[in-house]
């Protein structure tokens, strides 16, 4: 039977393939025929950093594997050892530690870019859908990570945010020790925390990914000014403000990869602990289920969240207000009212409330990791009443703020 | 490939049977994964009663204990601490112990059998970490009317000296006393009840 010549007219070696297998179309549509908007820019870097920090994480992620042990009783003397004595075994861990903590800070900035130019609004509901999936996953991964050094803070932090399901009415205390295999977290926690941590869930990370990217190159990206470049074509179809992503976007990304490699190769050199923040104290320390660490705070990721948690004097609703902080960014695309999408053309209102919830979410981070006190509670309060008010109110002032008329093409300056 | 002469009663039977017989079974095939995820065994076996020469513990002194891998404390309170209990009353949660977080055997202002010897699992009823043993008092830093207690590290819960929770912190009930027994005057056996005759 003979092979219908395929539409890209290759010929050759890569015509061959491209008969067989989408090769150049994949290429075309994904790359370098992506028409993206022309007036990116930096805060833009941050989802290719997202890729570059995820590839990191696997690559790191499938070297310590071949030296770690996920057995309580050895798992803390193997990382000792990936440290010690596996040749730069301690620079792969500390690339991996270092990673964890700059995907948050990389996945934090693309969503607040995000929140700043209406990425979420219609028609790219779902891609926001897929990065709150993606988020959850990181937030998973993240935590289960964490456990496998099995140190003082792995230990109790898995103790803590496993008994957070405990507060669940009726089965609570039996999904608990379903979900440890174990009356306490114990070996048999550990061993399948870094079964979801290596197999399960970074299978549904890059699968989320790659369903971030579908949707992406299905609508188009948004811009600063959040308007459709779609809307003005030429005679080609191809949109006015629109420049493909490769060469231009690809070169633009490698060097916000080069200044993201000088800061985060930095800190993984010559501060790897960050200050405490990236690797905390008690962590130095070998587990030990009698004794709770004096200080016990998660890592800085989850302070905002923790501290909503802590915020509230009730077991049950402070977890469901944990985690409904959480839920709640999946709404957004349908609490945004506003006629436009950008800040650059939102009124007043909104741009006091995102800068009180960007004070909040900073706040509720910094005293979700400190110790307990009166004022931190109190701080913490209003943090959780903002955090909330800002998603919840949202229909309502996103409707009555007083908009700017958006252009019809995007703002841009040759440079 | 016509449509004549078929059969759609027929076809859709099959397809109906079809999915529910395969539903069905995707669903039983379901069950051993997530059951395997229950604690096994060893696990189960590992939950024996152990036995703790209490003899030897002075009055004001805590000594901790593991059973089923979470710490048990053995604190000898002195007649003072057993005086702060009244004291502390109007701030707490359940004072008089009416949820059943202590055996009937134990449900008494000390909440323990013998009033000087508390047993309790050292694990806070929030989220599971063990607090600290803070006997000093006044501590204006951890309450305005502290009488020596326990006070949790994580999101700071705070106990008084026979576990008994106080009111707006995250842990809602009392620390729980496991079951015990006395084997005589100065051996406890925990994970085993106190009988009538004893």
């Amino acid at each position: 039977m003979a092979i219908i010549p395929n539409p890209h007219k290759t010929t050759g070696f890569l015509g061959w393939i491209d008969d067989r297998f989408p090769l150049t179309k994949l290429w075309k549509d994904h790359i370098s025929e992506y028409y993206a908007p022309k007036n990116f820019n930096w805060w833009y870097t941050f989802g290719s950093l997202a890729l570059l920090v995820l590839v990191n994480q696997l690559l790191t992620g499938i070297f310590l594997t071949m030296h770690y042990k996920p057995d309580a009783a050895q798992a803390w003397h193997s990382v000792e050892y990936i440290m010690r004595d596996v040749p730069w075994g301690n620079i792969i861990r500390y690339l991996h530690s270092t990673g964890a903590s700059a995907f948050f800070i990389v996945v934090y900035l693309h969503m607040y870019r995000g929140l700043m130019y209406g990425s979420y609004k219609k028609p790219r509901e779902l891609i926001w859908i897929f990065g709150c999936l993606i988020f959850l996953a990181l937030m998973a991964e993240a935590f289960c990570g964490y456990v496998l050094p099995w140190g003082q803070m792995s230990y109790w932090g898995a103790q803590v945010i496993i008994s957070l399901f405990g507060a669940i009415p009726v089965v609570g205390p039996d999904l608990v020790v379903w979900i440890q295999g174990d009356y306490i977290p114990s070996d048999a926690t550990l061993n399948r925390l870094f079964s979801l941590h290596v197999v399960a869930i970074p299978f549904v990370l890059v699968g989320l990914v790659v369903a971030h990217l579908m949707a992406l190159h299905e609508v188009g990206s948004n811009n600063p000014d959040g308007i459709e470049i779609k809307k003005k074509k030429d005679a080609n179809g191809i949109p006015l403000d629109g420049v493909p992503f490769h060469p231009y976007y690809t070169v633009k990304d490698i060097l916000g990869v080069a200044v993201f490699l000088i800061v985060f190769l930095g800190v993984v050199f010559f501060a790897p602990d960050g200050g405490g923040y990236f690797l905390e104290k008690p962590n130095f320390q070998e587990a030990n289920p009698m004794v709770t660490p004096e200080h016990i705070t998660p890592a800085w990721y989850f302070g905002a969240f923790y501290a909503i948690l802590r915020a509230i004097p009730d077991k049950l609703l402070g977890v469901v207000a944990m985690f409904g902080a959480v839920l709640i960014l999946f709404a957004l695309p349908w609490l945004d009212r506003s006629p436009v999408k950008s800040i650059r053309y939102k009124g007043p209102i909104f741009k006091t409330a995102l800068a009180l919830f960007t004070l909040a979410f900073i706040a509720l981070s910094y005293f979700g990791m400190q110790a307990p006190t009166t004022l931190g509670t109190l701080i913490s309060r209003i943090g959780t009443a903002i955090y909330f008010g800002f998603f919840l109110l949202m229909p309502f002032y996103s409707k009555i703020d007083k908009t700017k008329p958006e252009p019809e093409r995007v703002t841009y300056e040759a440079h | 490939m016509s449509n004549q002469g078929v059969d759609h009663g027929r076809r859709r039977f099959l397809t109906l049977t079809t999915t529910v017989v395969g539903g069905a079974g995707t669903v039983a095939a379901v069950w051993p994964f997530l059951a395997s995820l229950k604690p096994s065994e060893r696990a189960k076996a590992l939950g024996a009663p152990v036995t703790v020469d209490v003899g030897k513990i002075e009055p004001g002194q805590r000594v901790i204990v593991a059973w089923r891998g979470k710490p048990v404390w053995f604190v000898r309170r002195t007649p003072e601490m057993l005086a702060s209990l009244p004291k502390v009353a109007a701030d707490l949660r359940d004072p008089e112990s009416k949820e059943p977080q202590q055996p009937e055997y134990a449900r008494n202002e000390a909440r323990s059998i013998k009033p000087e010897l508390l047993v309790m699992v050292g694990s806070c009823t929030h989220l599971g970490c063990s607090p600290t043993f803070r006997p000093d008092h006044p501590a204006p830093e951890i309450d305005a009317n502290w009488q020596g207690g326990f006070y949790c590290p994580c999101h700071g819960s705070k106990f008084d000296l026979a576990g008994r929770v106080y009111k707006s912190v995250p842990a809602p009930l009392n620390l729980l006393v496991p079951p015990h027994r006395y084997k005589d005057d100065h051996t406890v056996v925990v994970g085993e009840d106190q009988t009538e005759a004893a």
